[in-house]
């Protein structure tokens, strides 16, 4: 039985020294078989199996991670969310992710501090000016909230943005999503962990799948470094690695995996409260609860799974930022690290049935998947249980390679990728 | 952030070039007949891999000539540079 988290048990736990809080899932060794199994421990891995189970009665899987849960790219991003995307089918499977989250803390009964704080997102030449007045039009035309401002309204939001006329991309005017912000990304992993351990999931941590056993154009199980998991559904989620998973099988995916790279500062005293993206300059800020600057900078243009990423990239951001936020120049930064993001050629992700029967990707991401994170998970979980995809994720199928039928939100999506 | 040897001008920092993704990815001889799998796998399916991958890169703050390289993916290694139309290393 699963202890319920409350104020009540923080006083109980408080009298006994903090000494004897319940583990939040536990450290199963894997069974023989299972009835699907969820590669990649991830936000998006353990969503899907906390609605596999939730949703679909699927309580006999498992989650097998190579790490720790909750290592990879949802350790690494900038925890940005929001759903102001320019096309129909992405405004739809970000919106419902976003529906998920105004309530997920609740829910999961874990605080994963989601703060509507605001997401602004800036033009600063006359064709972004265009680009984003037709993309509030095209979000509210979809239900999404969104408002365009003028160079005044942005400096009232943000009295800290340099909106002086004479600097090298002045502010034109920006776009505000007010129920975008942003969540505690460790707290998305564990809160989901936890949720899906109580329902009988299996989490099993430090065990690498080194390959996909096939019965002709079936799944039979994975071999992992912990022993043969036999099972006829395999649900892939490993962002940068999703390329390494599918040529196990045979498969072909039209993803490159790239670093893309963050950085924190010193914490300070609260000096911005929202979220400012800048697709032009390719400079984006928040502020962290713990008083961090959280910074995100760009991808580079080469292949690499290395975790790092070059330098000139990160001085590029940091430019971009010191010019429209001069206050910061005497900032130190304290972190920086890379993330290996999966890019599609049309920067929209992959959840989709493959060639391979039982065989199913939630992949390509690219540099933006924290956002989705619930409504990934829910929907990978439909397309699992059904064998066939929501009618969210449905343009979202890996066919659309093949037919043409891409969803191009390339430079749409408000940050360049 | 590496080095690159262009095979050109000599050793150069990686910020001069651009990378053009993987290498020996022959363009269809017969374009007409081709389905639309084997558009897509052409256009679209790349192998991405983690380890020894064979790509183009561009020296396009330079020379702006493209060449071949052989890089470890894992680590950024570079096994070696050659120049268009000459035959990949093997092994």
């Amino acid at each position: 039985m699963r202890n319920k988290y409350s104020v009540f048990s923080l006083i109980k736990n408080a009298l006994s020294y903090h000494e004897n809080w319940q583990r939040a899932w536990k450290d199963p060794t894997p069974k023989k078989e299972y009835d699907a199994v969820i590669v990649g421990g991830g936000g998006h891995g353990l969503a899907t199996a906390y609605y596999l189970a939730k949703k679909h009665n699927m309580n006999n899987i498992a989650v097998v991670e190579k790490g720790w849960i909750g290592g990879g790219n949802t350790g690494r991003n900038t925890t940005i969310i929001r759903s102001n995307y320019l096309w129909d089918a992405s405004a739809g499977l970000y919106d419902h992710a976003l529906k998920i989250w105004e309530s997920l803390s609740q829910e999961l009964n874990y605080n994963v501090m989601f703060s509507q704080r605001g997401v602004m997102n800036l033009a600063h030449n006359l064709q972004d000016v265009r680009d984003l007045k037709r993309r509030t039009h095209a979000n509210r035309l979809n239900g999404i909230d969104a408002v365009y401002l003028s160079t005044e309204e942005v400096k009232k939001f943000c009295p800290i943005i340099n909106t002086s006329p004479d600097i090298r991309y002045p502010v034109l005017g920006g776009t505000l999503q007010r129920r975008a912000g942003t969540a505690r990304h460790d707290a998305v992993a564990w809160g989901y962990a936890r949720g899906a351990d109580a329902m009988g999931v299996d989490i099993i941590q430090n065990c690498e799948v080194k390959g996909i056993k096939r019965n002709g154009d079936s799944v039979e199980g994975i071999e992992t470094t912990k022993g043969f998991i036999k099972t006829k559904k395999v649900g892939v989620v490993a962002a940068g690695h999703s390329s390494v998973i599918a040529n196990m099988a045979g498969l072909r995916l039209p993803l490159e995996s790239k670093p893309l790279q963050a950085l924190v500062s010193e914490p300070v005293k609260p000096i911005i409260d929202t979220v400012v993206m800048s697709n032009a300059v390719h400079a984006y800020v928040s502020q962290s609860d713990k008083g961090e600057l959280v910074i995100g900078a760009g991808t580079d243009d080469y292949v690499s799974y290395t975790q790092k990423g070059s330098h000139q990239i990160v001085e590029g951001t940091l430019n971009a930022i010191l010019e429209l936020y001069p206050i910061f120049s005497r900032m130190r930064m304290l972190r920086q690290w890379g993330g290996i993001v999966d890019i599609c050629p049309d920067a929209s992700p992959i959840l989709s049935k493959t060639p391979i029967k039982g065989l199913y990707f939630n992949c390509g991401w690219g540099t933006g998947g924290f956002k989705a994170t619930p409504g990934s998970g829910d929907l990978f979980a439909h397309t699992i249980a059904n064998d066939e995809p929501h009618k969210l994720n449905a343009a979202f199928n890996l066919n659309r390679f093949v037919s043409g039928d891409l969803v191009d939100e390339h430079g749409a999506a408000a940050v360049a990728h | 952030m590496f080095l690159i040897n262009c095979p050109y001008c000599g050793e150069r920092d990686q910020q001069e070039f651009k990378a053009g993704g993987e290498a020996h990815i022959e363009r269809p001889k017969q374009p007409t007949e081709l389905s639309d799998d084997e558009w897509a796998e052409f256009l679209f399916m790349r192998k991405n891999i983690k380890g020894v991958q064979f790509e183009r890169w561009n020296h396009a703050h330079g020379c702006r000539k493209w060449f071949n390289m052989v890089r470890d993916t894992s680590n950024d290694e570079i096994k070696a540079i050659y120049k268009m139309g000459e035959k990949p290393p093997t092994q």
